[in-house]
């Protein structure tokens, strides 16, 4: 597995469900084979940045560049533990760290004022000024009661989205 | 063929400011906002329903599915169906596909040995001449027909010439001009291809007349427009055909339409083609395979076959603009021929979208921050 074959062995199906906690089931993982290898279509066993930004439907998204930073050069395995905070049994803790690791770009586990700025600049383009961000955030963050300087972990963000539920799952077609 | 190694570039010439809402179209999750309410740290930390886009987009999306051959089931899986399956590929290789290239090796013959004559001797009587190439023209298009076995079904009246008419086709394979083109001589737009393809492109069917474009070359877009308004106002020209998705689909989506057909003051002739995948899928899938690849994988099936529809002539209603009207015959098509709508643009195979799609969802949520910003 990782070569270019395109036939999944049961051995290599179960241990792709392992190494991603049995977040999807096998039917799923065939699936989402089938769409990693119509994605690798050089056959190199992982899909490069160009290969995802073709799919336009992708390309499109205020977050991709952000995304593609964790998926790129994955192979089929870790393509899939990648995808399972989408899947249907994951937890609301698991869905919660990996918007923390979108945020935290340095992997170092604290956000910075500046990293939730650049996501902010992300998701609103030119139509914010740069200043009016910084208003923004500032404003909410000292609501919230943190400040400019602090260093949110993990267990903050858990404080802060996991109140209400968090819809973040995707489905995988099985045909 | 030609352009399966471009690279992808952003193509702020292709795609206009005034297209189709994309946003009608695609699946829409949880909105990135709720409406109304202060704005909170939450709202704004919390990426889910962008990042469940992004994701959904990963595991699948409705462009791809455009493109992917879908070839017949296999069927040769057991004690009996299997030696069948074998004599009929041995049947199918050796005894068919000979006789099939017999007989297009014949019908080029019998066509040169025409066309070449009359398109010589005949220089100066063009009405005349123009005639008989059309004739030649319809001719060995059969011959190609009939090279696959095609069985062809028409449905609906044949295609007139009268001037200021064009006809519309949703495009599966360069086998769909040959089909359409053994019944009536259409002037076509086409893609110039490299290979054998290029110099029958540039010898035979000039003889027709057709209108040659550029992918790669962003001008080109205007020059083309400007010779299919003048052939379509030319009186003895012959009608023109055009695909508006502007590339090969697989037959069971459909792209849309490029607006060109639809603002020459025209009436559009829609027309629909859909193939039966019981013997063979006809889909040219370009990045796969070449077409040279593509017809010998169709001489060597069973059959090729397909129904054609002629619809209804459409006009520009008043008030609507060409776009509308593109999507308007876009669904007549897809209705007649079973498709499904997508809202990309075919030539986003070879270019990125334009950053306007993504500039829309940005600005969308900034006067959503913005706004609840100022509640109480």
């Amino acid at each position: 597995m990782g070569n270019s074959s395109s036939m999944l062995t049961q051995y290599d199906i179960e241990e792709v469900q392992q190494h991603c906690n049995n977040a999807f089931s096998q039917q799923e993982i065939v699936s989402l084979y089938k769409r990693f290898c119509q994605l690798d279509r050089n056959g190199g066993g992982f899909v490069s940045a160009e290969e995802f930004l073709s799919v336009p439907e992708f390309a499109v998204n205020p977050l991709s560049q952000r995304v593609l930073r964790m998926v790129d050069g994955l192979n089929f395995k870790e393509f899939v533990a990648f995808l399972s905070a989408f899947g249907p049994r994951a937890t609301l803790q698991q869905k919660i760290e990996f918007i923390f690791k979108v945020y935290d770009s340095d992997g170092n586990g604290k956000v910075t004022f500046n990293d939730m700025l650049d996501v902010l600049h992300d998701l609103t383009g030119q139509f914010i000024s740069e200043k009016q961000r910084k208003q923004v955030l500032t404003q909410v963050l000292e609501e919230a009661g943190y400040t400019k300087e602090s260093l949110l972990v993990l267990s903050d963000f858990v404080k802060i989205l996991g109140s209400s539920g968090l819809k973040m799952e995707v489905e995988v077609p099985v045909d | 063929m030609s352009s399966s190694e471009a690279k992808l570039k952003p193509s702020s010439s292709e795609l206009d400011l005034d297209r189709p809402n994309i946003e009608d179209y695609l699946p829409s999750g949880a909105s990135i906002h709720e409406p109304h309410g202060k704005l909170r740290l939450r709202d704004l930390l919390d990426i889910s329903p962008i990042l469940t886009e992004a994701a959904g987009a990963i595991v699948d999306d409705s462009f791809t599915r455009c493109f992917k051959s879908n070839p017949p089931e296999p069927w040769n899986w057991n004690v009996y169906l299997f030696p069948l399956w074998c004599s009929g590929v041995v049947f199918r290789y050796l005894i068919l596909f000979p006789v099939r290239a017999l007989v297009l090796t014949i019908g080029w013959i019998i066509f040169l040995s025409f066309f070449i004559p009359v398109h010589f001797l005949l220089k100066g009587n063009d009405s005349l001449r123009k005639k008989w190439e059309r004739v030649l023209v319809e001719l060995i298009c059969s011959f190609f027909v009939a090279s696959w076995t095609g069985v062809v079904k028409y449905h609906g009246p044949r295609p007139s010439m009268r001037p200021k008419q064009v006809f519309v086709a949703n495009h599966t394979s360069m086998i769909d001009f040959i089909i359409l083109e053994q019944m009536t001589a259409f002037a076509v737009i086409m893609q110039k291809h490299p290979g054998w393809v290029g110099l029958l492109q540039s010898t035979i069917l000039e003889s027709v007349g057709c209108i040659w474009f550029n992918r790669s070359e962003a001008k080109d877009r205007e020059i083309v427009a400007k010779k299919l308004r003048e052939h379509s106002q030319g009186a003895d020209n012959n009608p023109l055909l055009i695909f508006p998705e502007g590339t090969c689909v697989n037959n069971q989506y459909s792209v849309m339409f490029k607006k060109g057909a639809f603002e020459l003051g025209c009436t559009v002739c829609p027309v629909a083609i859909k193939y039966n995948k019981i013997f063979v899928d006809a889909f040219w899938n370009s990045r796969k395979q070449s077409f040279t690849v593509h017809l010998l994988q169709l001489m060597t099936s069973w059959a090729v076959v397909c129904d054609v529809w002629y619809l209804e002539p459409q006009n520009l209603r008043p008030g609507e603009t060409a776009i509308e009207f593109a999507e308007r015959v876009r669904d007549i098509i897809s209705v007649r021929a079973g498709l499904k709508k997508v809202p990309w643009d075919g030539y986003l195979k070879y270019s990125r979208p334009s950053p306007k799609h993504r500039e829309r969802k940005q600005q969308s949520f900034a006067e959503s921050v913005l706004r609840r910003l100022e509640e109480k």
